[in-house]
């Protein structure tokens, strides 16, 4: 079991809500530091929301965020990105800035953060993109890449200044089985080497799953289960094993709620 | 009824007055704090380029056809009341005082602030903007701040291009085509244009009417929704939000400054 | 250093801007580069009317622009509108009797003020005398205001038929 003092983040009672949508209600999670933490969900329950949360993008209407022991929502706007240098975030899209090359899109915060002379940060570079397996593709511009591809120079970016956090939104989604494949070893990997605490946020169960060391999974605005991979397998709670095991229908209906069937079609004539 | 009118009344001007005061903070955190002008200046280049050079084709062909348009009536009219003499202080103070910094700014938003409502948009919807935060680079100052400057030195520039251009435009037609005397042209333009009065409160103008273009159109993209929708949404918005002010503050300006 | 296409063309734009500007303000405007009280002498004219004369009106001699309006006060003890006319130093031998008269361009015009030169002006001494710098003159003439010019124009007419009769 993991002690709570080894938490790199923890989420204390935290309500959000968007307009006059609930989407978290007194959660409380805690991230281990140095392991893959995985936060599964439906779709549309507001993962993402959480790591905009972590990264204090967003602020919470109640509850706190602390990060290594900082509240993360009460520091001011300078504190906040000076905090930020130490995390990375790998966005659903890759968020790749389009009018640069790859090489310059990882170059980019070294540029941005250091003061690094030119030859050091070419070496640096191209020491990611080998990593991600994308040295050959350093000079492509991004509207020249796959999506997978995109995805893997963005984990090249985010890992530039060797982060003690990343936070992986949806890394996997519509990816084929290969890139899928690699993605996940890449996770892996950075995780093992470097030792980086690894948020994923993800919908594709199984393959987290084989990674994860650490599972929340998170519905309706409050955490449903949390635990080992193996452990999440066991469960009986009838949402989570609907969701651990994809089955179509079960403890989430999978009709969107509606009045009589029959009553409707009736109106009909 | 009448409830739910003054209702929707008070929800748009709710919502206008909130637009408004996150449009200010958005300048307020882009343009006050220590420059980087190490960092910022390549970029700001970059923007002079995309917003400057790039509308300078469009400026100087409308500004050309505009004085020559100009002369051709100008002439038509003056010429019933034996005074094309006059011509000269006609297409020249209409351009500078008017015409200029006005059409510049109606061209420039047509042609620069919507490019750059689409290009910020378009960032915010590949959450480039996002992922720019979450670098710890401040996209208020990284990307906001660079386009806003670079377009307040823009439009002032463009505007002396149009101007130029444009009394040019319309000497050629009064001189080289309607046969004006062309000492009679320049002497009648200089006795009436006066630097201060005209040339410099043209500038006036124009460099306010780069401040609300620069800013309507920055803000319009950073507050759009993050889809395409939204994006053209935001687009159209920028050229009649911004056109609308420049005509509306050119009045005001006119009342303040040439009474 | 590398040659930069994008930096040159932003170069060239800046450049050309403010070309522009300066052309605008010498060829458009007619600021001189020197600009300053040092190529003009100002001489004061005492009218008994200016018309619409205004503040950079031109001063002409022969149709020559040679000058132009700096002020236009009212002498508070005469209460007559006295002009302030800079002439630019080049034309500085017009005799101490030059007339000015407010004239108009056109029917329709705007006015100016014409230069009827005096080749004839002595000193005491019997030397050419020439306008200077702070000059008062009452050598003038005043702007026609059309309805006198009618009202003489009538009283004329009505005086002659009484005369006929």
């Amino acid at each position: 079991m993991i002690q709570p003092q080894d938490s790199l983040i923890r989420i204390e009672n935290v309500t959000f809500s968007r307009g006059f949508r609930k989407i978290y209600d007194n959660v409380s999670m805690h991230i281990p530091r140095g392991r893959i933490t995985a936060v599964l969900g439906p779709s549309g329950t507001g993962k993402t929301t959480l790591l905009r949360l972590i990264g204090g993008q967003l602020k919470p209407d109640s509850g706190d965020i602390l990060y290594d022991g900082i509240s993360v929502p009460s520091l001011s706007r300078s504190k906040l990105y000076e905090l930020r240098r130490k995390m990375s975030m790998l966005f659903q899209s890759g968020a790749l800035f389009t009018g640069m090359s790859v090489f310059d899109n990882v170059a980019f915060p070294l540029r941005e953060h250091t003061e690094l002379p030119e030859e050091l940060i070419r070496t640096l570079v191209l020491m990611k993109l080998e990593t991600v397996g994308l040295r050959g593709a350093a000079s492509l511009m991004p509207s020249e890449l796959s999506g997978g591809m995109a995805r893997r120079a963005a984990l090249a970016r985010a890992v530039a200044l060797d982060p003690e956090l990343i936070m992986y939104d949806e890394p996997l989604t519509g990816q084929d089985p290969i890139t899928m494949a690699v993605l996940l070893k890449l996770i892996k990997e950075l995780n093992t080497t470097l030792g980086i605490t690894s948020v994923v946020v993800s919908h594709d169960v199984s393959e987290v799953l084989s990674i994860a060391d650490w599972v929340y999974l998170v519905s309706g605005g409050r955490v449903l289960a949390q635990g080992t991979p193996d452990q999440l397998r066991e469960e009986k709670h009838p949402d989570v094993h609907q969701f651990v095991h994809g089955l179509p229908d079960g403890a989430v209906p999978f009709h969107y709620p509606a009045g009589s069937y029959l009553e409707d079609l009736r109106q009909c004539h | 009824m009448p409830l739910s009118l003054i209702q929707s009344l008070g929800r748009r001007g709710v919502s206008f007055f909130t637009a408004l005061g996150r449009a200010l903070l958005m300048l307020l955190h882009s343009l006050v704090g220590k420059p980087n002008f190490r960092r910022h200046f390549p970029i700001f280049v970059e923007q002079l380029y995309a917003t400057g050079v790039q509308s300078v084709m469009i400026i100087i062909v409308s500004g050309l056809f505009i004085g020559m348009v100009l002369g051709l009536q100008g002439y038509n009219v003056l010429v019933q009341f034996k005074a094309e003499a006059s011509l000269g202080p006609l297409v020249s103070l209409s351009i500078l005082r008017e015409l200029g910094p006005v059409v510049a700014a109606l061209l420039f938003a047509g042609r620069a602030g919507s490019a750059l409502t689409a290009e910020i948009g378009l960032m915010k919807a590949t959450e480039q903007l996002s992922s720019l935060e979450m670098m710890a680079v401040d996209p208020l100052r990284r990307v906001i701040s660079p386009r806003f400057w670079a377009g307040f030195v823009s439009l002032p520039l463009l505007t002396f291009m149009f101007s130029l251009v444009g009394i040019f435009g319309g000497k050629m037609v009064g001189v080289d085509w309607l046969g004006i005397d062309e000492g009679t042209f320049w002497t009648g333009t200089q006795a009436a244009v006066e630097f201060y009065q005209d040339i410099v409160q043209g500038m006036v103008k124009s460099v306010l009417f780069a401040f609300i273009v620069c800013w309507v159109a920055l803000f319009n993209g950073y507050s759009c929704l993050p889809t395409a929708a939204g994006i053209s949404r935001a687009t159209t918005d920028t050229v009649v939000h911004s056109s609308l002010l420049v005509l509306g503050f050119d009045f005001v300006l006119t009342a303040l400054m040439f009474n | 250093m590398k040659f930069n296409w994008l930096e040159f063309t932003v170069g060239c734009f800046l450049a050309a801007g403010i070309a522009a500007a300066v052309i605008l303000a010498l060829k458009v405007a007619g600021l001189t580069m020197t600009g300053g009280s040092a190529d003009y002498y100002t001489v004061y004219g005492n009218f008994s009317n200016i018309g619409s004369l205004k503040v950079r009106s031109p001063i002409k001699l022969g149709g020559v622009v040679v000058g132009s309006v700096a002020a236009i006060r009212i002498d508070p003890r005469t209460l007559r509108p006295v002009v302030t006319m800079k002439i630019d130093r080049t034309y500085n031998e017009l005799g101490s009797d030059t007339t000015f008269s407010v004239l108009t361009s056109g029917l329709l015009g705007e006015q100016y003020l014409g230069i009827k030169p005096d080749f004839a002006s002595m000193d005491d001494d019997g030397n050419p005398s020439y306008l200077k710098d702070g000059d008062t003159t009452n050598f003038t003439e005043s702007a026609i205001v059309l309805e006198e010019l009618l009202g003489k124009f009538l009283y004329s007419l009505s005086s002659g038929k009484d005369s006929a009769q």
